[in-house]
């Protein structure tokens, strides 16, 4: 017998709607099923799983249980006292020290040990995600008890668990699918990105490092710090100089590679090129290792003592120079990207230029277009516009290329415009900025995590404005 | 694909010969500039490569770097590779780092994967707003929450252990289902329809109809959640002690034996060279011969949407 699945799809109307009237009623409905319901229903309600053991779905109806008897373990012996002083208290703990305690009844000291703020906030996270994953299973399991009343009202038996299963390899493969990958995705990116946006609102610093300190919500005096002007410690002016050479670097470093790319793509695959593949291989070997050895590599061939500087008798510091605001370094940093992205692109843009519609190539020959023309008017605008996701990603990606910065100079070198704040050095993108903050001596976890939101709108920015943009050439320009 | 091409247009070659004694003296000459292009441009790309090599077969005196363009003695040898093995921990490096990532590889591929096919030929009310967040977590600098991860991990007692890296490797794979669901979206709806009526669960269309005819993609998910590992020396130094250089991975073993601390440079460069030309090697085969499927990995997913 096939299994029956009897969830009442609620109509989607307007999805215009404001998303908590929706909750709202959804709620009200909720309650009133419950209200209205058998008492099997309101059972399961009370406590997971006595519906369904009610209704003779054993196995379904212990699990649930279970759960729940694990929850409420997991909240009274660890998860609520975080819970409770993490959303309640204002504070992330209050008692700074080990401190010794006169207790009246024993008439001896006691040591009462200090919090620490940093568990309290994680553990609190940890505490709150459990919770919320449990509220989304209770609601299951209410919801499946009301399917249950239904089925009863319409003289049908209600699923088995073997029935049960095989929806979960069906209807449902869904669930099955996504179950580990997003509890993983949760234990090891939301709950951790949860945490850290949070500390992006206290003072968590070197100044305030647990256990043996305590560190508090300030607000957003962070974000503040951000933009603010002040001597010595304000932001704003090292941050306006970062950005702006992430943005430089982003820009110049993507379509560098990418015309350049395209062009060495163009010439390893004319028709009257020889030695198609040896070209090819010639430049693929240089992506093929690693990129954390190559760059490594560069930094000893480009220092100070280097092997270049060797041949060509000079002592430059190429990643090192610090005149007219680290030029040389900058553009060094550039170049060996090049010599890193050029046959990245030339390998992903081969087979692009294969596709080419050949057709039109041939129209415009007859004409009378000369290469250039059919390069610049037709094979050019067919490969930006199917490159355009490419580009994008690509921008993302060198805003955030830590590698290439951090393995060839380490952010440096340092400076005096840069010189002080957060101890940013010349070449320091954005994020190894955060890197820094996050890992040198004096650590400020706060202000790192206000520059990871600034990445964040940054990306977001970038992509929504390209996104919306190359939609609107798709429709002018269709090859499909 | 380029000869078919070729072969499909017949009268372009009419053509060629037809034009005129200048035009052919031009094609000379643009041709030759650029094979030198090309020939000059391979040089430079390989120079670095061929540097490394040389580096690790010379047989050092007593400083690692070359300073000088021709050295004095042009003696070769295996002598830096012996040193790693014998003075380093390079040999257990290197079998931590495939076991880390096989594991996080079989892992990756099947979260990949399972979160790619759900998005792609599965409709459910909570699709939409989970590709969503997705997106938005995407944004989000990798190791922005680097410092909370490490917190998690030592909260649950996995610090400095391997366990530890081939969890964080495969914990956010559910991300990177783009270009999987990219090429899982080409295929038709028809093939599945037809199992349907056939009595085929959705577990076995997913297992024995759309997995086996989405080998390119299975290959690059593969290919790239294999290669991760070893490059990666951030989260490795964040996760693995370092007094524990037994439990190094290769990318971070290499790169403390040069940069451990002022004087490591110099005094290993010689023998990090060596590493590096065997990982080198073996990534670098691995890539050169599955590049056909990586590209058309990269590509799909690219030029949907």
């Amino acid at each position: 017998m096939e299994p029956i699945e009897t969830l009442v799809e609620v109509p989607q109307g307007p999805a215009q709607k404001n998303f908590f009237v929706r909750l709202g009623e959804r709620l009200k409905n909720a309650v009133g099923t419950v209200v209205r319901g058998s008492l099997a229903t309101k059972m399961s309600f009370c406590f997971m799983g006595l519906g369904q053991i009610m209704r003779k779905q054993f196995v379904k109806g212990i699990l649930y249980a279970l759960l729940e008897v694990l929850f409420i373990l997991f909240m009274v012996f660890f998860g609520g006292g975080y819970l409770v002083k993490f959303l309640f208290s204002g504070h992330l703990g209050t008692v700074e020290e080990t401190q010794q305690v006169w207790d009246e009844e024993l008439g001896y000291f006691v040591s009462v040990p200090g919090e620490n703020s940093m568990l309290i906030l994680l553990y609190g996270v940890v505490s709150l995600v459990v919770l919320v994953l449990f509220i989304i299973v209770w609601a299951m399991n209410v919801k499946g008890s009301v399917n249950n009343d239904r089925l009863i009202a319409a003289g049908k038996p209600v699923n088995t668990f073997r029935q049960d299963c095989s929806l979960y390899i069906n209807r449902k493969f869904y669930v099955t699918l996504l179950a580990i990958p997003l509890v993983m995705l949760t234990v090891f990116t939301v709950m951790p990105l949860l945490f850290m946006l949070l500390i992006a609102f206290t003072n968590y610093d070197y100044q305030h490092l647990p256990p043996s300190k305590l560190f508090d919500w300030v607000g957003f005096a962070n974000f503040a710090n951000l933009f603010s002007l002040a001597d010595g410690t304000g932001f704003f002016k090292v941050f306006l100089l970062i950005l702006a050479w992430t943005v430089i670097w982003a820009f110049v470093a993507t379509f560098s590679n990418y015309f350049l790319g395209i062009i060495l793509a163009k010439m390893i695959n004319r028709k009257r090129t020889r030695l198609k593949k040896l070209w090819r291989t010639m430049f693929v070997i240089a992506i093929a290792i690693p990129q954390f050895i190559t760059l490594l590599l560069m930094s000893k061939i480009l220092d100070g003592d280097g092997i270049l500087n060797k041949i060509l008798g000079t002592t430059i510091y190429w990643l090192g120079d610090t005149k007219y605001w680290s030029l040389l370094p900058r553009l060094t940093i550039i170049f060996v990207n090049m010599w890193i992205g050029i046959p990245y692109t030339m390998l992903m843009t081969t087979g692009i230029l294969m596709n080419i519609p050949q057709d039109m190539i041939e129209a415009a020959k007859l004409e009378g277009a000369s290469a250039w023309q059919i390069f610049r008017k037709i094979e050019m605008p067919y490969i930006f516009h199917v490159t355009t996701p490419y580009l994008i990603t690509q921008f993302v990606g060198n805003i955030n290329n830590f590698n290439v910065i951090w393995l060839l100079t380490g952010g440096g070198p340092g400076d005096n415009l840069h010189y002080g704040v957060g101890n940013s050095q010349s070449t320091d993108l954005l994020v190894t900025w955060l890197y820094r903050l996050t890992t040198d001596t004096n650590v400020q976890y706060g202000m790192a995590s206000v520059i990871g939101i600034a990445v964040f709108v940054i990306c977001g920015l970038v992509s929504l404005i390209t996104y919306n943009k190359s939609k609107a050439v798709k429709n002018e320009e269709d090859f499909q | 694909m380029r000869d078919a091409v070729e072969k499909s247009n017949p009268g372009r070659e009419k053509t060629d010969k037809t034009s005129s004694f200048g035009q052919k003296a031009r094609n000379i000459c643009a041709d030759t500039v650029i094979h030198i292009l090309l020939a000059v441009g391979g040089i430079v790309w390989l120079l670095p490569i061929f540097y490394l090599i040389y580096t690790a077969f010379r047989v050092t005196p007593s400083t690692g770097i070359i300073n000088k363009l021709f050295p004095d003695n042009l003696e070769l040898g295996f002598g830096n590779f012996t040193k790693l093995f014998t003075e380093t921990d390079f040999g257990i490096w290197f079998w931590n780092t495939l076991k880390v990532a096989t594991c996080s590889c079989v892992l990756t591929t099947l979260f990949t994967l399972a979160t790619a096919y759900a998005l792609s030929r599965m409709r459910f009310k909570m699709r939409k707003p989970l590709m969503n967040v997705m997106l938005v977590l995407g944004m989000f600098p990798g190791f922005m929450s680097m410092i909370a991860v490490y917190f998690i991990l030592k909260a649950m007692g996995l610090t400095n252990s391997h366990l530890a890296l081939i969890l964080v490797y495969s914990g956010g794979a559910a991300m990177g289902y783009y270009i999987s669901k990219g090429f899982f979206d080409t295929i038709p709806h028809s093939l599945e329809e037809a199992a349907v009526l056939d009595g085929a669960s959705q577990w076995t269309i997913f297992w024995r109809i759309i997995l086996p005819l989405s080998k390119p993609i299975v290959v690059y998910t593969i290919l790239t959640s294999f290669i991760g590992p070893w490059g990666d020396f951030i989260f490795v130094n964040v996760i693995i002690n370092n007094t524990t250089p037994e439990k190094f991975t290769l990318a971070l073993g290499l790169y403390r034996l040069i940069n451990s601390d002022n004087g490591a440079f110099n005094l290993h460069f010689t023998e990090f060279c060596a590493g590096a030309s065997i990982v080198g090697l073996l990534i670098g085969s691995l890539f050169i011969f599955m590049q056909k499927y990586y590209v058309e990995g990269v590509t799909s997913g690219a030029v949907k949407d």
